[in-house]
């Protein structure tokens, strides 16, 4: 939990860096990088191919924004068992972006394809 | 007709002829005529069709069944899924006996947009049948739960879709199998559907011929691939006092046949793309093709009842 709020605290730090328009242009540069490993750290992918979901189990820290994208020539869907979230119809090379802010195991399948089945274990 | 050619299954109500069904399974794709007379079952080739007794072919009763026409779909190895499909309604223009209605068995539409069933109404107009009624598949359900689906073909159905109509006295059964489908599950009628069709078919005397048409099969086709319906051992319950039940669905893209005491399945080709055998591939998408084979692999199927003859003949045409 610390370990979080040191990221979100770092964060804010940096726009606020960021946002400062007298800065130094090195100061800038090393702004610029520093939020985008924050960015990356906070973000996730999972590749929707060949009916499967990967990873099919996908690990992350609350706060991660996770992205699916359907690389299959076959419309997918992203749906959690309890409805926390659903996506719409996924054509091919579509994307579904979902941001975890509460730890838990969060188990979702395709409602067209439902043994396509996966999980988002956020700590 | 060949002596290998013909199949006869013990039609005692407690089991399936293996090597006869496998024969069958061998015709799927290329075309395959069953009739169910007295009890036995034969099959024929479709090019020994001319064979087969004229007044049975024709019947007093035909109609036909398409499925899996994906309106929306443009990916390989079918760019032209409204040409395809628009060869399907020439293919039934041109059946003889003039079918009486047509059975559309889901996935109207690839992703349930109004445009796409705009298409499909548009192409189906041209179809020379006096009515047509249809059940949803995964695809027309999938944006909406189906309030599209069922504000264009819904009329007259119940819950989800659910419908029941006579003709010529065979009782047909339209059931939807699509919805709120479980991780990990199959295709799913629920108990409000299975209510429902237990109370319509009360009133219908055992001797009634049952046709049962739904999107997904009520029979376990391939469950790794989902393949199949969670509850249809209940909804099969009510029917086994019937005589005759013929159960016509889709879903799989590809025709494929398979008889169990009395009931009759049979799964459709898709007018849009095929699908691999069971098994037969890492996954269930659609198989590329060259696009001179594309045709050979799509179809239409028609049914044709003679009553008093106990005959029930399903016949696969391709497109090609």
């Amino acid at each position: 939990m610390n370990r979080i709020v040191r990221i979100i605290g770092m964060g804010i730090l940096l726009v606020a860096v960021f946002d400062c328009a007298t800065s130094s242009r090195r100061q800038t540069n090393a702004a610029t990088l520093a939020s985008q490993q924050t960015a990356q750290e906070m973000a996730a992918t999972v590749k929707i191919d060949n009916f499967s979901f990967s990873p099919a189990t996908l690990e992350i820290k609350a706060g991660t924004t996770v992205t699916w994208t359907n690389l299959d020539d076959i419309p997918h869907t992203v749906v959690n068992d309890d409805k926390i979230f659903k996506s719409k119809a996924l054509d091919t090379d579509d994307k579904f972006s979902f941001k975890f802010d509460k730890a838990g195991t969060y188990p979702y399948f395709c409602s067209l394809h439902p043994k396509m089945t996966a999980k988002v274990v956020v700590q | 007709m060949k002596k290998e050619d013909e199949i006869k299954f013990d039609h005692n109500g407690d089991g399936i002829d293996r090597r006869g069904f496998l024969k069958c399974m061998a015709w799927a794709g290329t075309g395959t005529l069953c009739v169910m007379n007295g009890g036995v079952m034969k099959s024929f080739s479709l090019s020994r069709l001319g064979e087969l007794d004229p007044a049975a072919a024709k019947g007093e009763l035909s109609f036909v069944q398409i499925s899996d026409s994906h309106m929306g779909f443009n990916k390989p190895a079918n760019p032209d899924v409204i040409g395809t499909l628009k060869a399907a309604i020439e293919k039934i223009n041109a059946l003889p006996g003039n079918p009486e209605f047509l059975l559309h068995t889901g996935d109207v539409t690839h992703l349930s947009k109004p445009e796409e069933f705009d298409n499909v109404q548009q192409i189906l107009k041209d179809a020379k049948v006096k009515d047509a009624f249809y059940v949803p598949g995964e695809h027309d359900v999938a944006i909406d739960e189906g309030k599209e689906f069922l504000a264009r073909y819904g009329k007259g159905t119940t819950g989800s879709g659910w419908q029941s109509f006579d003709k010529n006295g065979v009782h047909f059964v339209g059931l939807v199998n699509v919805m709120n489908l479980k991780a990990g599950g199959l295709g799913t009628l629920g108990h409000e559907q299975l209510e429902w069709l237990e109370d319509d078919l009360k009133a219908k005397k055992s001797s009634t011929p049952i046709v049962v048409f739904a999107h997904i099969p009520l029979w376990s086709v391939y469950p790794e691939w989902g393949w199949g319906t969670e509850d249809a051992s209940q909804a099969l319950a009510y029917l086994k006092r019937f005589g005759s039940v013929t159960v016509l669905n889709g879903h799989i893209h590809q025709t494929m046949q398979k008889v169990e005491g009395n009931v009759t399945f049979h799964t459709a080709a898709s007018t849009a793309f095929p699908q691999p055998a069971p098994g037969k591939a890492d996954s269930p998408g659609p198989m590329k093709v060259p696009a001179e084979q594309l045709r050979s692999l799509l179809g239409v199927t028609s049914v044709n009842f003679v009553q008093g003859h106990k005959a029930l003949a399903v016949v696969d045409t391709n497109l090609g």
